[in-house]
């Protein structure tokens, strides 16, 4: 009955015990989980893992499809793929990675401050946000590498300030959902001072959408890093990433799949991880699911 | 008075994930021409599942009406098919429902004439503009002033109140013998109620119709209804006229409902007594009386044997117990 | 303005006005004001409960929130404990505000899901510094659970973990956490299930026994539970007060004729006294803040409503023994 499972269920003696236990119950998840560790041991080991160097031109075996020595085949240029992809885990995970925390540390502040002061602060911070959202991200990575100069780095910084919009916007009307709530009325009548109110309880109330939000944006950073090599900005040749990947085999499409599939589902594969394992976050933090999950 | 539906051994049970939800647990109660029939009880009590159940509205799957029957106008109404033709029309216009959420029961999209012509036209075969002039008469008819204005406007462009009486008369367009009242007034001012109660009430008797409120309100039942049921966890547990279960209240839940109110006539220093523990989770039951735990006057055989049936105490009241209250 | 704490009166409110301005636009301009609270005066004396009861749209939540200066009221004065605290700015607030707290409707909405129940009650504890170490603080918070009746072993369980009559509790723990002299009970058990009102109510009424010169203001629009918990009864429509009496008085002697639709329109369960009652059911509905009628606001409803109170806004005037009335037809 309701009543005694109030008083029976024995407290938690770990709270990160319970998490880790609803974030492994969902086999989506921990298949998310450890495809995501595999491919951090891979970009730490690339130098071993690999079976060729990555750069090594071999114009003799160019364009050899599949084959016992190369197991995915090699590019235009006689390179091995899978040694290329292998190497441009480091590449796309760190811009992944980076992109999406310069983007959701800057962004997230920014929406809290305007969510949570309102009026004017709330009127400047959003109207330069609009104003950053007015260009598409890939443009406006695009000026910002021109201005700062390509490479990694650049690259890295202009596709966080370019994603930042997103997070900054859901942010704020996440504050200002949390706003409308009476614990947040509570803690203004206790006297509680602002910041042990936002970060006590509006900043945890806030996460569960943008972790689901930082997960996507993993995905689409990694794809966004892949237009800017493109275009010639970002990743210089010969540095592997598999978005260059995907659009150096682009041209050999039909005879050679491979050489753009193979990166692709690379990619496919990280973005659908982290989307599994935010899902999975989402719900394992949600104190509205204990003891449902 | 003749009766007009007559539930007979009702069972509707939920089957959800944990195990079996028995929401409403063998039921039997009826209602008269003409009448106006309470049914009280706590939220989660099955009171409204049951009143559902009636027109067939229960969500299948989980729920399921496992048992029982409704008769009403000598067919019984679980022989047809819930989606049927003979059930929709029993929907409109034998038996019609007023819901509790006046926000959400109107389509926020179609205008207030829209929804209303439109059941006139499906039931009643009227056309285009008999259904309009009848509908501006109904609106009239539940107190909306200029009627065949607001009949264009749209859910939000009236207030709560004015919304539940435009479910009202939606309820009346066809005619319907019963009407349900399910909670109509809990999300409404206090004088909101009066007017909506007095109303219904009024209307109901104009229509030569019966009332069926749905509350937990006792006071609402005590100004209103001739006759009530009371609900426990899925049960009826004593039922009677409102003079007779007022005057002389007989189950120890009953006694405990009327114990935990405040009343306005109340003597100043008056102590409520709250009933102890908490609504009984209906997720598998015990056979044993569902009350037993949160009952001061319990004994033994509570714990121990079936629910009790219920037992005639003089006129219409009946009640479910085993102790002499 | 006034001198210090006169009559052990521990709260006076005095005129007080709360306008919310409509903006359209871009520049936010404004287009007019939803006059939620419009020229209130009160008094709550230390230890007492005062009832202010009135429908949704009367202002009543509004007043409460203005006391505790979670708004800043349009003018008037708010005297709390001798000091006038209309105009003062939050920081000066803030050293007050751990003596007086507020009691929200909402039991899911009001605690922070993401909180232990146990930090929930603490948290005045460490916003006031209060407690010197965390000995202290754990037998602080293990002794308001038992206050309000609730098992200390429960201090880890999030919200989600109660029942409504138990998240209740926890609010009232959280509220005497800073040993609050004014409680502001906002529809405190209006989304309780019945047979668990009784217990909110019950342990509201023990408390005040208990912890003597515990103040209470209650704000309900249900009158049967504002008369059972209180000593006296202001009753608000539309932004005023109309009618403010000791709660014998206000069901024997009802003077305001929107206080007595008010009584009558709330059911008493015996059939055997409501086939004898009178009922009064008003025309129309509560008219918008936005647009108040003119003069006495209730006239467009009112059954005794002569030309005069078109024009004449009514004072609240006492009629003895300190029961007041704003109408001029009494």
């Amino acid at each position: 009955m309701q009543r005694t499972d109030m008083t029976e269920t024995p407290l938690h003696a770990s709270e990160f015990r319970r998490i880790m236990k609803v974030l492994f119950s969902r086999g989506v998840v921990v298949f998310g989980i450890v495809v995501i560790l595999a491919l951090f041991v891979t970009a730490i080991f690339a130098p071993w893992i690999a079976p060729y160097d990555p750069y090594k031109l071999d114009l003799n075996q160019t364009l050899v499809q599949p084959c016992k020595e190369h197991l995915l085949g090699t590019d235009a240029l006689g390179r091995d793929t899978l040694s290329r992809i292998i190497f441009g885990t480091r590449t796309s995970l760190m811009v992944g990675v980076v992109a999406v925390c310069i983007a959701a540390s800057v962004g997230m502040t920014m929406g809290l401050i305007a969510g949570y002061f309102g009026r004017w602060v709330h009127a400047i911070i959003m109207r330069f946000i609009d104003a950053l959202m007015a260009f598409p991200v890939i443009l406006l990575a695009l000026v910002i590498a021109v201005l700062l100069g390509g490479g990694l780095r650049n690259v890295m910084i202009a596709l966080g300030i370019g994603l930042l919009p997103a997070y900054a916007r859901l942010m704020c009307g996440q504050v200002l959902s949390v706003k409308e709530n009476d614990y947040f009325l509570a803690g203004r009548a206790m006297g509680a001072g602002n910041l042990r109110i936002m970060f006590r309880h509006v900043v945890p109330n806030c996460f569960p959408p943008l972790i689901v939000l930082i997960t996507m944006m993993m995905g689409l950073t990694i794809l966004a890093e892949a237009g800017l090599s493109f275009l010639g900005i970002g990743i210089e040749p010969p540095g592997a990433a598999w978005g260059a990947m995907v659009n150096d085999g682009y041209q050999y499409l039909l005879t050679h799949p491979i050489l753009s599939f193979a990166p692709g589902f690379a990619i496919m594969l990280v973005v659908f991880s982290f989307n599994m394992v935010g899902d999975g976050l989402r719900d394992a933090l949600d104190p509205r699911l204990r003891g449902v999950l | 008075m003749p009766v007009l539906l007559e539930v007979k051994n009702l069972k509707t049970y939920f089957k959800v994930y944990h195990g079996l939800v028995k929401a409403v647990d063998d039921i039997s109660y009826h209602i008269k021409k003409k009448e106006i029939v309470g049914l009280v009880g706590e939220s989660g009590c099955g009171k409204s599942v049951s009143q559902l159940s009636v027109l067939q509205l229960i969500p299948t799957p989980p729920g399921e009406i496992v048992a029982g029957q409704i008769i009403f106008e000598g067919q019984d109404l679980l022989q047809f098919e819930a989606n049927g033709d003979e059930m929709r029309s029993i929907r409109g216009g034998g038996i019609a429902m007023v819901f509790q959420e006046p926000m959400t029961s109107l389509n926020p999209v179609l205008t207030i004439g829209r929804q209303l012509t439109e059941g006139l036209e499906l039931h009643l075969g009227m056309d285009v503009n008999e259904a309009r002039n009848r509908a501006i008469e109904l609106l009239s008819m539940v107190g909306i002033p200029d009627a065949d204005k607001r009949i264009d406007d749209y859910p939000h462009q009236f207030s709560g109140g004015m919304r539940q009486r435009v479910m009202i008369a939606m309820a009346l367009s066809c005619n319907p013998k019963i009407i349900i009242a399910d909670e109509p007034t809990t999300a409404l001012d206090v004088t909101t109620q009066a007017q909506l109660l007095e109303l219904m009430t009024d209307l109901v008797s104009r229509f030569n119709a019966s009332l069926v409120i749905v509350t937990h309100n006792l006071g609402v039942i005590a100004r209103y209804a001739q006759r009530l049921y009371v609900m426990y966890a899925g049960r009826i547990v004593e039922s009677g006229t409102a003079k007779e279960i007022f005057g002389n209240p007989r189950h120890p839940y009953t006694i405990a409902l009327l114990n935990c109110v405040p009343r306005l006539d109340e003597e100043e220093g008056r102590k409520l007594v709250p009933i102890e523990g908490m609504p009984p989770n209906l997720l598998n039951m015990p056979i044993t009386c569902a009350f037993k735990p949160r009952c001061p006057y319990h004994i033994e055989r509570c714990g121990q044997d079936p629910w009790p049936d219920l037992k005639l105490i003089e006129g219409q009241h009946y009640v479910r117990c085993y102790v002499e209250t | 303005m006034k001198s210090p704490s006169r009559n052990g009166k521990i709260v006076e409110v005095d005129d007080l006005k709360m306008y919310f301005p409509v903006t359209r636009g871009l520049l936010r301009h404004k287009v007019a004001d939803v006059k939620a609270v419009d020229g209130v005066s009160f008094h709550i004396k230390r230890g007492e409960t005062l009832g202010l009861v009135g429908e949704s749209g009367s202002g009543k939540t509004t007043v409460g929130r203005c006391i505790m200066r979670l708004y800043q009221p349009t003018s008037g004065h708010i005297i709390f404990e001798g000091q006038d605290i209309s105009q003062l700015s939050e920081h000066q607030m803030r050293p007050l505000r751990s003596r007086m707290s507020l009691i929200f409707q909402d039991p899911y909405g009001s605690l922070d899901p993401r909180q232990s129940a146990g930090s929930i009650v603490g948290e005045p504890l460490k916003v006031f510094h209060l407690a010197n170490s965390r000995q202290e603080y754990r037998e602080r918070v293990e002794e308001l659970f038992r206050i309000v009746g609730l098992d200390p072993s429960m201090m880890d369980r999030v919200p989600h973990e109660f029942s409504g009559g138990q998240r209740q509790r926890i609010g009232v723990a959280r509220a005497l956490a800073s040993n609050a002299s004014l409680l502001i009970c906002d529809e405190p058990i209006s989304a309780l299930d019945v047979s668990i009102q009784a217990q909110i109510i019950n342990l509201l009424e023990e408390l005040q026994e208990r912890l003597k010169r515990l103040t209470y203001l209650f704000i309900a629009h249900d009158l049967s539970v504002v008369r059972h918990i209180s000593d006296r009864i202001a009753v608000m429509y539309l932004g005023r007060i109309v009618e403010v009496t000791d709660r014998k008085t206000l069901y024997e002697n009802p003077l305001h004729p929107y206080t007595k639709s008010l009584l009558s329109a709330v059911p008493v369960a015996d059939p055997f006294l409501e086939e004898k009652r009178k009922r009064i059911i008003l025309k129309g509905e509560i008219p918008s803040p936005l647009t108040p009628p003119s003069g006495c606001n209730f006239h467009p409803r009112c059954p005794m409503a002569i030309s005069k109170c078109k024009k004449e806004v009514p004072p609240l005037r006492d009629t003895g023994g300190g029961h007041e009335v704003s109408c001029i037809r009494v």
